[in-house]
């Protein structure tokens, strides 16, 4: 079986191939290396980038130590020359809130997937915390924050950056969990069977198993974060007013100044950065994470990215690679190899025993919550107010139920007839994605402005924009179930002459059931979110608001009136948790089964 | 084993034992609590030795506690009593100079080959250098050369099992296991990484001194092993152990290659003999056999070269089964009455002659009457189901009386098979949606 003469040149081969191997996948790398020994454009064009982006970050940096009082005084120019240094913080923002996420929904899925009695109590809360209206928090956050840091701006940035983090960590985290939950038996075997210890552990099996959901999930974040990035910018708590530089702001004046034209800047700016961002991320994480993805699941379109091809191609980048991987072996190498011990199973009545006491106090902890709340609200409000923000959270209802089922009306087919032509569809699914990525905020007082114009009703009219930026959601997981919808199946309808409705109910709904459940998820439960700037918008000093408990938050949060606030924020988390629970679980449950996927 | 043993001194057998085994197996019983308390066994009271130069097979059907057994000697899990001394100490997790192969290859589909055979060396702390080196040559050596940086997705199994053999090899193992390596591999292909692998065998050119291999093939257990050790079921213990005489290389043709494998054969069907007259429990395990495969089998058996008995090897052979294909097919024929198990034999009864004749729904009437006559299970669920006003009843009734008897998957495998068996006899049928069992067929909601 061996061949002595082929060693030397394997080992060569593959000595030289090191550098690259981080990064690179082995063909690309063999065809860069040929390239000569003369630095490549690639790497030129590596290099500015790489070091212009470091140069930017330093300059946003030095600012977050700013006194506070200088950024209120200032003010916001809305001179089109500013917006890319606001762009630029607004960007900052949202990286630094993703790289929280990351650490974030990394430390908390670990613990649940690795704790059980951790796992009763910290998936529930997760699973709450998403239904969470993130927006309702901003007053009590920026609060919490501005006293952490008085009189600095880093106060006010971190408030910011903590809310866009509310956005994006929850489904992070689940990605990542249900990644940690269903390791394959046979890889967590192999891992102990060789000894690893749990950080190898980590690197070689957990984080690239978790990697395909988690890059996904990241770009699902990112596209939720531009949202609350912008409404979290320039923010109103009480008689306190605090304006970041950042796009937010930018668009926050030119509504108080109507101002039309900037706000047409404003949105070609946030155009342009969410382009770049699509291309020099993740498109080529996207691409990377293809590794990752175990073979039994064959992609349908090759990802490409340019970015990625040119990382890879770059000998610098290779080299930095080649730096870290040395460095990376020191540290492995100082680390005494860990010899693993299984532990001697405890006497079963110390489990029962911790059990008892941790549950416990966990319940004992919830009733105290429960009875806190309830006292709190009975004092401050009374019951009354709760009847009337139920009446109100039925109003916003009312709203997303309509407006999802237009939208559904609308997209369904659409994305059924892109998903049905690879070709349209792989033009227009990253079209789709962008779309929901886009802050639709933005877009808000062109609507006021609009609805002035025409004097039409704030009830009916202000609704379209609860949708507006997650009816997307519904576009792109349609189309997705239509381009993986089996060829033989098409056929088979085709061939029993199955037409018009029967076709629907028949043949197409069933099979992308489980995408379309998932996109009308997201989409009624961004409407939820939505409502709370949906409701209640402005156009200079014209105040426009339509009926609902997106309102009712809006306006306390306005007020500083914190009881409304909480009662307001709770009684939307619990609407959004049980439609979850009693109708889109069961319902895609029930789609999973029918199309055969569980 | 445990005869011999007995007949020698405590310390003196030591002494002996020290000098020669490599790995010792003492009294390991590995045992599930059950919901109502009681334990449920998988693995009893084995003892076996493993001995420097020598291939000991675990030979048994699905269930039989081999593939445990094997893993509570790699240290992935505990046993509930007895232990596994290696190098002198009582074995306490995975231990260096342990390495396993897997049936699935286990390989990091994200790792290239040369990364994946370095994985294999990750714990022992060395350098880059110098695990490099080792990789490259234990990728050499099982003949993967040129490979080296391809990732898994490339390769084909035979390929991917390679590198799991290399990634194995690469720590310089004294003890090699291996977990039914050749079972995901095609005929071809499976052969050509046995013969490789026993090349570098005999020739020495490895560090091991023992190998364990799992199979349910007997023929493979024949081909590589020197001593075979057979496992039956429920509870898994060792029921035989088969010395093989023969050097390798193995002529698979040679008559007392096949005698010894007719042997084996007719050793395992022995235990699966129940007799016409033993009457079933509710709670026995129900081998998940379609009743599609049943009738083709029945067919086979009925037809030109068998004439309702074949050896069993042969006839394995014949339809390419594996023996974990072919004894769940012949247990449930025997479980209806329409096949008998005798050494090693299988044949036909009258009323398998009379199944094989009939029409589909004759057929599915004689297969309803079996079932209700010698399926305890089957019986009972149908006459709950007629006691019942609605005659309906959900599926996890029945489920938590089974596991009370079984383990939770044989528990539901048990009750798949009755739900299969029972739809095709439509003597009662099943919805999924609802878990429920029901007399009637449910209402259509296409409608």
């Amino acid at each position: 079986m061996a061949e002595s003469g082929s060693q030397n040149s394997a080992e060569n081969a593959s000595g030289a191939r090191a550098a690259g191997r981080l990064i690179a996948h082995p063909y690309l790398a063999l065809r860069g290396f040929a390239r000569g020994t003369l630095p490549s454009g690639w790497d030129i064009a590596a290099f500015l980038l790489l070091f212009g982006t470091f140069t930017l970050v330093a300059i946003a940096f030095h600012q977050f130590s700013a006194p506070l009082a200088a950024v209120e005084n200032a003010g916001v120019t809305l001179s089109p020359a500013a917006l890319p240094f606001y762009a630029l913080r607004t960007t900052l923002r949202m990286f630094s809130a993703m790289l929280l996420s990351l650490i974030f929904s990394l430390g908390y899925a670990y613990l649940c997937a690795y704790s059980r009695r951790a796992e009763r109590v910290l998936i529930p809360v997760l699973d709450v915390l998403q239904s969470v209206p993130i927006l309702g928090f901003l007053s009590f956050t920026v609060t919490f924050f501005l006293g952490l840091f008085p009189g600095k701006v880093l106060g006010a940035e971190l408030a910011s950056i903590f809310a866009i983090f509310t956005s994006q960590a929850w489904n992070m985290t689940f990605s990542v969990y249900q990644s940690l939950r269903t390791l394959p038996p046979d890889l967590v075997e192999a891992t102990r069977s060789l000894r690893f210890s749990p950080w190898q552990r980590f690197r070689k099996l957990e984080l690239p198993f978790a990697m395909p959901g988690l890059i996904w999930n990241m770009m699902m974040s990112m596209s939720g974060g531009w949202f609350f990035v912008v409404a979290s910018e320039a923010i109103t708590v009480g008689n306190q007013t605090i304006t970041l530089p950042g796009i937010g702001s930018y668009v926050a004046t030119a509504i108080e100044q109507r101002d039309l034209g900037a706000i047409g800047w404003a949105i070609g700016a946030m155009l342009v950065v969410i382009l770049m961002y699509d291309q020099l991320l993740f498109r080529p994480l996207i691409a990377y994470g293809e590794r990752f993805r175990p073979d039994d699941m064959p992609s349908q379109i090759e990802p490409e990215s340019w970015v990625l091809r040119m990382l890879q191609r770059s000998r610098m980048v290779k080299w930095l690679a080649a730096l870290a991987a040395a460095i990376g072996d020191r540290f492995r190498r100082a680390a005494k190899p860990i010899r693993l011990r299984e532990p001697r199973p405890l006497p079963a009545w110390t489990n029962a025993a911790t059990d008892f006491l941790w549950y416990g106090a966990v319940i004992v902890c919830a009733l105290y919550g429960g009875w806190l709340t309830v006292r709190y609200i009975s004092a401050s409000l009374g019951w009354g107010e709760v009847g009337h923000a139920v009446l109100l959270a039925l109003a916003t209802m009312l709203r997303v139920v309509v407006l999802v089922a237009v939208a559904s009306l609308i997209w369904v087919p659409i994305g059924v007839a892109i998903g049905l032509r690879p070709r349209l569809a792989a033009v227009a699914q990253p079209v789709a994605q962008f779309l929901a990525a886009f802050p639709s905020n933005l877009l808000f007082p062109v609507a006021v402005f609009l609805i002035v114009r025409f004097k039409l009703s704030p009830d009916v009219f202000l609704s379209p924009l609860m949708i507006f930026g997650t009816q997307w959601y519904i576009l792109f997981n349609v189309i997705a179930g239509a381009t993986v919808y089996p060829r033989d199946l098409q056929d088979a309808a085709k061939n029993l002459h199955l037409r018009g409705w029967l076709w629907w109910k028949r043949a197409m709904l069933p099979g992308i059931l489980p995408y379309y459940v998932t996109g009308a998820m997201t989409a009624a439960g961004g409407s939820w979110n939505a409502s709370i700037v949906a409701e209640f918008v402005t156009w200079g000093d014209t105040h426009l608001h339509a009926h609902g408990l997106g309102n009712y938050i809006a306006e306390a949060t306005a007020n500083g009136d914190y009881a409304r606030v909480m009662l307001g924020v709770a009684v939307m988390a619990l609407f959004v948790v049980s439609f979850n629970r009693l109708l889109w679980r069961p319902l895609y449950r029930r789609a999973e089964r029918l199309s055969g996927v569980e | 084993m445990s005869e011999e043993q007995s007949g020698l001194a405590n310390g003196a057998y030591e002494a002996l034992d020290n000098h020669n085994a490599v790995l010792r197996v003492r009294g390991v019983t590995r045992a599930f609590s059950r919901p109502n308390g009681d334990p449920l066994t998988v693995l009893e009271a084995v003892d076996v030795n493993l001995n420097k130069g020598e291939i000991v097979g675990l030979l048994g059907r699905s269930g039989s506690g081999k593939s445990t057994l094997l893993r509570i000697v790699a240290g992935l899990i505990r046993a509930t009593s007895g232990q596994v001394l290696y190098r002198g100490a009582p074995l306490n997790g995975p231990a260096d100079g342990i390495a396993m192969v897997f049936q699935s290859f286990a390989l990091f589909p994200w790792l290239t080959v040369l990364q994946n055979v370095e994985a294999g060396l990750e714990a022992q702390g060395l350098g880059r250098e110098q695990m490099r080196e080792r990789a490259l040559s234990a990728i050499d050596l099982i003949g993967l050369d040129g490979f080296a940086n391809a990732f898994p997705r490339e390769l084909s199994g035979g390929m991917r099992q390679r590198v799991g053999f290399a990634r194995a090899l690469v720590t310089d193992p004294s003890v090699l296991l291996m977990d039914e390596p050749f079972s995901a591999l095609d005929v071809l292909t499976a052969e050509n990484l046995r013969t490789d692998f026993l090349d570098l065998w005999t020739e020495n050119k490895l560090a091991i001194q023992s190998v364990l291999l799992v199979t349910h093939n007997i023929e493979e257990a024949v081909f590589m092993c020197d001593r075979i050790l057979v496992f039956s079921s429920n509870p898994g213990r060792v029921t035989a152990e088969i010395k093989v005489p023969f050097k390798h290389p193995r002529n698979r043709l040679d008559p007392r290659f096949r005698q010894l494998v007719d042997d084996i054969y007719a050793r395992m069907t022995v235990r699966a003999k129940t007799g016409a007259a033993t009457v079933l429990s509710i709670g026995e395990r129900l081998p998940e056999v379609p009743t599609n495969l049943m009738a083709g089998l029945l067919e086979n058996l009925a037809a030109e070269p068998y004439h309702g008995r074949a050896d069993m090897p042969a006839i394995a052979q014949a339809l390419a089964l594996e023996v974990d294909e072919l004894f769940p097919m012949a247990e449930a024929l025997q479980m209806l009455g329409y096949a008998e198990l005798v050494s090693g034999d299988i044949l036909l009864t009258p009323l398998g002659h009379e199944f094989t004749e009939a029409e589909m729904q004759a057929r599915k009437h004689s297969f309803a009457k079996q079932l209700l006559t010698r399926i305890p299970l089957a019986a009972h669920i149908k006459s709950v189901l007629d006691d019942r006003p609605g005659h309906r009843a959900p599926s996890v009734r029945f489920l938590s009386e089974l596991e009370d008897h079984l383990s939770d998957s044989a528990a539901e495998q048990t009750l798949r098979a009755v739900t299969m068996w029972g739809r095709y006899a439509e003597i009662f049928t099943y919805d999924d949606e609802a878990e429920a069992f029901s007399l009637e067929i449910p209402e259509s909601e296409q409608a």
